[in-house]
């Protein structure tokens, strides 16, 4: 299961890093969100795979009656989603705003400050 | 702590003038010298102490982690030097006041200059050797600020700039040589630096360290080779280059050869190094003091000259060459101040300083000239002055020195020749400034100066007579005190004018008749001057920083070429090279903890996820299934959190795709249409290569630490969760409680992000056009009846759910974030439902103040942790008994859970709202002249 964890992960990265680099504004962005999803799995995987044992305490008792996922990671991507979305939207109208500028979907075209 | 009052006066003394200008000059001139006044007789009431024997310390703790402390000591050689300093100061205050015009800004110059006079002070009395440097850099800043004060000059701006960047390097290396030292002697302090010499002289890294620690004495005292700056900031004010370089900054450099030569001046290295530096300077100054035409370049050059004769006494030494070293800096400070208090009175009454405009002055300002000419000749070395003195200690020094062994003859030949060289600048200059007639008319008529302002030059001048007739009973006692700091037992001295005939006097001797013949063949000697090509040190100074930035400037052009592609690709390629690295240290990749077994679902969830990922990319030229492929990975993506006991996860990753879904499809429509020229095969294949080794070296990370033992900090949380939190989903209770803090910043962030894309859309209208992007023309039906329906009845639906979910949030899988998304995304099903027009009409309510409201509420929950006297963000809890529905428990985390489930729903709708609302609901039909096209139009309606 570890490797295979691994091989997406590592897929998820490298299609996300090509898109990035790609000079289309709209790939960038399909890029920025492929990014987000494999960064969240890879923090997420660090703390190990456990099956069947979120991180919830029974009723009544005070601590987890056995072994738990961590929850820490889980904690992170969590916000992690949240703000990748606000990330996103705010990258989009960002690069809308510049588009009206530039006048074409290039970056290699937005190179000055003052186009 | 009288001793720290010294610094702290002077440093008061900044404040003092800029406020006081508006009493007009001669108030500002007197509050300004009233601290140094005041300190210098500080100064002064420590001199019992010292000659009885005692060492007036002074010491605060400041960082003892680097060993600075701010401590400051007054030995002989400090009081020495801390009377010269406040001592000219005052003098030159004085003369300032008359120096500088009506119009200028004395209020600021008299700041710099006091500015100066306390990094001075600090240098001279700093106890610690990190201190000391602080103190140093000091000022070679105000020095910079000084010689710029006319900065509307570009000789004074070039000129500060060069000053700073020669001495600012060499106080670079003075810093690396002081931290070596220190760690020499094992300790900062500089009692204990003086007194380990001989393990300092003993260590491995004496070399390197006496070498770092000279550069940044010869930057600053102008010896040779690095002596360029020194004539270029000539461009300051005269009262400046009287005090700044003449009498105290460029004794800098020598007070610290002074002040460590106990510590590192017992080795032949040093001998060597700076012996040869000084005499260098010597000669190389006084050669260009007699060919320069420009008054202060000639002082400059003559400074640069007797700045030579000290560091090479230095380092000769023997005990008798450093009582030289420190009459001369003395006398150097007296007879130099006069000359150039003079330079300046000469320039300020004839508006120039070229000899070929001065001539025959003696006539229109006889006072001056008789100063004038006493001091030059105290500085050429005529008998009766005090230069005469101690240029004949140095004569005698260079004669008894064994340092070059055979070639011992060399040393007092190349002094006599620097001596010669000296009576020929000085009398060169006296005569043509006051007795040879000018070839040409100065700009002005020059007449005598106002009385005050020449009564500073004639005290130094007095000083200078008296010392020289009376050497014994005046220079003595001081002489003595200060070279007890250097010296472990003074030398019996015997300063008097008459020694009987030697050897020096011999040297004297020629020196002046020699002199006098020089400057008489002084006519075949500017001939003989100008076949050489004059070097500028300016423009080859320039010239060199130039050329730096260029180099740098190509250089940044070639990395930083405008696109993102680049940087990126420069951001990762590090990456790469780092994380293989460390990846390439690893013993071996599997860390050895067993694997999972591999189940089918499993196996399908990654194939799908691949699938997406791959396809995604493959299908980029078009754009919709591309983004349906990256939906399929966020949605396995969220089934994993799911699958690996990440309730919570699963359900934020699931509701936050939905709308991020929503926002692509919106965003698509108005992001280009079209794609730019495909990327040639050449940058395909790089950044294929890039994005393949990068995935590599990840998977491979990620295989190496899901294979290894990991240590977390969770545990804490997972057993403080119930006690501590009140919460039974762990996961919550961090994000509410443990980590409260990152939330608050977070959901800021979010509704930072709303607010910055409802103004940026602000006035954003698109035309919609008759089909998308791929030539399908829009369904004819706007808003399909069934989704209407359906999305209506859900509304209330989807509120319940999500108020159960923010409910149970604290103790089951759930809370804020994901009840907020539940909401936002039923409110966005009714936009895509109805319209925005509809949906605006029937939902009346701003998103802006909702998102605010949220983090206020998440941020007043916490600041209300304060009327309890706990720290912000701390959380309280009970049990609670609600009718119908049991016992709650409510926590104040579920207020602050309340905030950020305001803040996302605000936020989320905020930005997709806004989004949804850029199109006009003017439709065009397909042969429409403006089909396709879109062109943004100011709606006439204000957005809200």
């Amino acid at each position: 299961m570890e490797p295979l964890m691994a091989v997406v992960i590592g897929i998820l990265y490298a299609t996300a890093i090509y898109m990035m680099l790609r000079r289309s504004i709209v790939k960038l962005v399909i890029g920025l969100m492929l990014l987000s999803n494999a960064a969240n799995l890879l923090i997420f995987t660090s703390a190990g795979m456990t099956r069947g044992a979120p991180p919830l305490i029974p009723e009544g008792a005070s601590e987890p009656l056995r072994q738990v996922a961590d929850p820490l990671p889980q904690a992170l991507v969590l916000t992690a989603i949240v703000i990748a979305f606000g990330v996103l939207s705010f990258a989009v109208v960002l690069i809308r705003r510049a588009y009206e500028i530039v006048k074409a979907d290039d970056l290699d075209k937005m190179k000055d400050t003052d186009t | 702590m009288t001793l720290a009052w010294i610094p702290l006066l002077t440093l008061l003394g900044v404040l003092i003038p800029v406020p006081m200008e508006r009493f007009g000059r001669r108030l500002c001139t007197l509050a300004t010298a009233t601290p140094v006044v005041i300190a210098l007789i500080l100064v002064l009431s420590q001199l019992p102490m010292l000659l009885s024997g005692g060492l007036p310390h002074f010491s605060l703790t400041w960082i003892p982690s680097l060993g600075l402390d701010l401590a400051f000591r007054l030995d002989g050689l400090s009081l020495l030097f801390a009377v010269l300093i406040l001592g000219i100061g005052l003098l030159i205050i004085l003369y300032a006041s008359y120096y500088l015009s009506a119009e200028e800004a004395s209020g600021r110059f008299y700041a710099y200059l006091m500015l100066f006079m306390t990094s001075m002070i600090g240098i001279v009395m700093a106890d610690n050797l990190i201190l000391l440097w602080i103190f140093w850099e000091l000022t070679s800043l105000s020095s910079f600020l000084l010689i710029g004060f006319w900065s509307h000059w570009t000789d004074a701006r070039k000129g500060a700039r060069m000053a700073m960047t020669v001495t600012g390097a060499g106080g670079l290396a003075l810093l690396a040589g002081l931290l070596l030292l220190g760690d020499m002697a094992g300790s900062f302090d500089m009692g204990t630096v003086l007194a380990s010499g001989e393990a300092i002289v003993a260590d491995d890294r004496y070399p390197i360290m006496l070498v770092l620690v000279l550069l940044g004495a010869f930057t600053k005292s102008a010896q040779f080779p690095f002596h360029f700056w020194l004539p270029h900031a000539m461009a300051a004010p005269t009262p400046v280059s009287a005090y700044l370089h003449s009498a105290t900054m460029v004794k800098a450099g020598i007070f610290l050869m002074a002040r460590l030569h106990p510590a590192i001046g017992d080795s032949l290295l040093w001998s060597w190094l700076v012996t040869l530096t000084g005499m260098a300077t010597f000669l190389y100054g006084a050669w260009f003091a007699l060919v320069k035409t420009d008054l202060k370049a000639i002082l400059a050059f003559s400074t640069v000259s007797h700045l030579g004769l000290i560091t090479a006494l230095l380092g000769i030494g023997s005990p008798m060459a450093i009582v030289a070293a420190l009459f001369h800096i003395l006398n150097h400070a007296a007879f130099k101040g006069a000359m150039f208090m003079n330079a300046g009175i000469i320039d300020h009454e004839t508006g120039t300083r070229e000899l070929d405009q001065l001539g025959a002055l003696r006539h229109a300002m006889p006072m001056t000239a008789l100063v004038t000419m006493i001091a030059a000749a105290a500085m050429a070395g005529v008998p009766f002055l005090n230069g005469f003195l101690s240029k004949e200690m140095f004569f005698a020094e260079t004669l008894y020195t064994p340092l070059l062994g055979g070639l011992g003859w060399l040393l007092p030949m190349l002094a006599t020749l620097g001596g010669i060289l000296s009576v020929a600048y000085s009398l060169r200059l006296v005569h043509a400034v006051f007795f040879k007639p000018a070839r040409r008319q100065p700009p002005k008529t020059p007449h005598e100066p106002p009385r005050l302002m020449r009564a500073p030059a004639m005290l130094l001048v007095m000083i200078c007579i008296a010392v020289g007739l009376f050497p014994a009973l005046l220079a003595t006692g001081i002489l003595e005190l200060a070279s007890t700091a250097v010296l472990e037992s003074v030398p019996e001295l015997h300063l008097a004018i008459w020694h009987g005939v030697n050897l020096p006097l011999l040297m004297s001797l020629i020196a002046i008749i020699a002199g006098v013949a020089t400057y008489g063949l002084h006519i075949h000697l500017k001939r003989f001057v100008r076949q050489f090509a004059p070097i500028d040190a300016r423009l080859v100074f320039e010239g060199a920083i130039q050329t730096i930035a260029s180099i740098a400037h190509t250089l940044t052009r070639r990395l930083d070429n405008g696109s993102l592609q680049r940087y990126m690709s420069w951001l990762l390629g590090g990456a790469l090279l780092l994380a293989t690295l460390g990846l390439v240290q690893l013993p071996r990749l599997d860390g050895g903890q067993a694997t999972h077994p591999v189940d089918g679902i499993l196996l399908l969830g990654a194939a799908l996820m691949i699938f997406g990922a791959i396809g995604t990319v493959v299908s980029h030229r078009h754009r919709l299934i591309s983004l349906l492929m990256l939906s399929v990975v966020g949605l396995v993506v969220s089934l994993t959190f799911a699958r690996f006991s990440a309730p919570d996860l699963a359900l934020t990753q699931l509701s936050v795709e939905v709308v991020t879904m929503i926002l692509l499809m919106l965003a698509l429509f108005f992001l280009p249409q079209k794609t730019p020229r495909e990327s040639s095969a050449k940058r395909n294949i790089r950044d294929l290569t890039l994005a393949g080794s990068l995935g590599m070296v990840i998977a491979s990370l990620n295989y190496a630490v899901l294979t290894r033992d990991i240590d977390s900090i969770s545990n804490f949380f997972v057993e403080n969760s119930v006690p501590g939190g009140g919460g039974h989903n762990v996961v919550n209770v961090i994000l509410v409680d443990f980590r409260g803090f990152d939330t608050l910043g977070e959901i800021t962030v979010l509704a930072l992000a709303g607010l910055a894309i409802y103004k940026l859309l602000n006035r954003l209208r698109l035309f919609m056009p008759h089909s998308d992007g791929e030539g399908r023309v829009w369904s004819p039906d706007r808003y399909p009846m069934i989704l209407t329906s359906v999305s209506q009845t859900l509304l209330p639906l989807a509120l319940l759910v999500s108020a159960f979910i923010f409910l149970r949030g604290h103790n089951q899988p759930g809370g804020g974030f994901i009840a907020g998304l539940i909401t936002a995304v039923a409110l966005i099903l009714i936009y895509m439902a109805r319209g925005v027009e509809w949906t605006q009409s029937h939902l009346d309510f701003p998103y802006q103040p909702v998102a605010i409201g949220g983090v206020a509420v998440a941020t007043l929950t916490g600041l209300g942790s304060f009327v309890f006297g706990y720290p912000f963000l701390t959380s309280a809890f009970g049990h609670f008994h609600l009718p119908w529905l049991g016992d709650f428990e409510l926590a104040t985390a579920m207020l602050f859970d309340l905030g950020v489930y305001l803040a996302v729903v605000g936020a989320t709708l905020m930005i997709l709202a806004n989004l949804g609302k850029v199109t006009t609901p003017h439709r065009p039909r397909k042969d429409d002249s403006r089909a396709g096209t879109q062109q943004p139009q100011p709606s006439s309606k204000e957005p809200r």
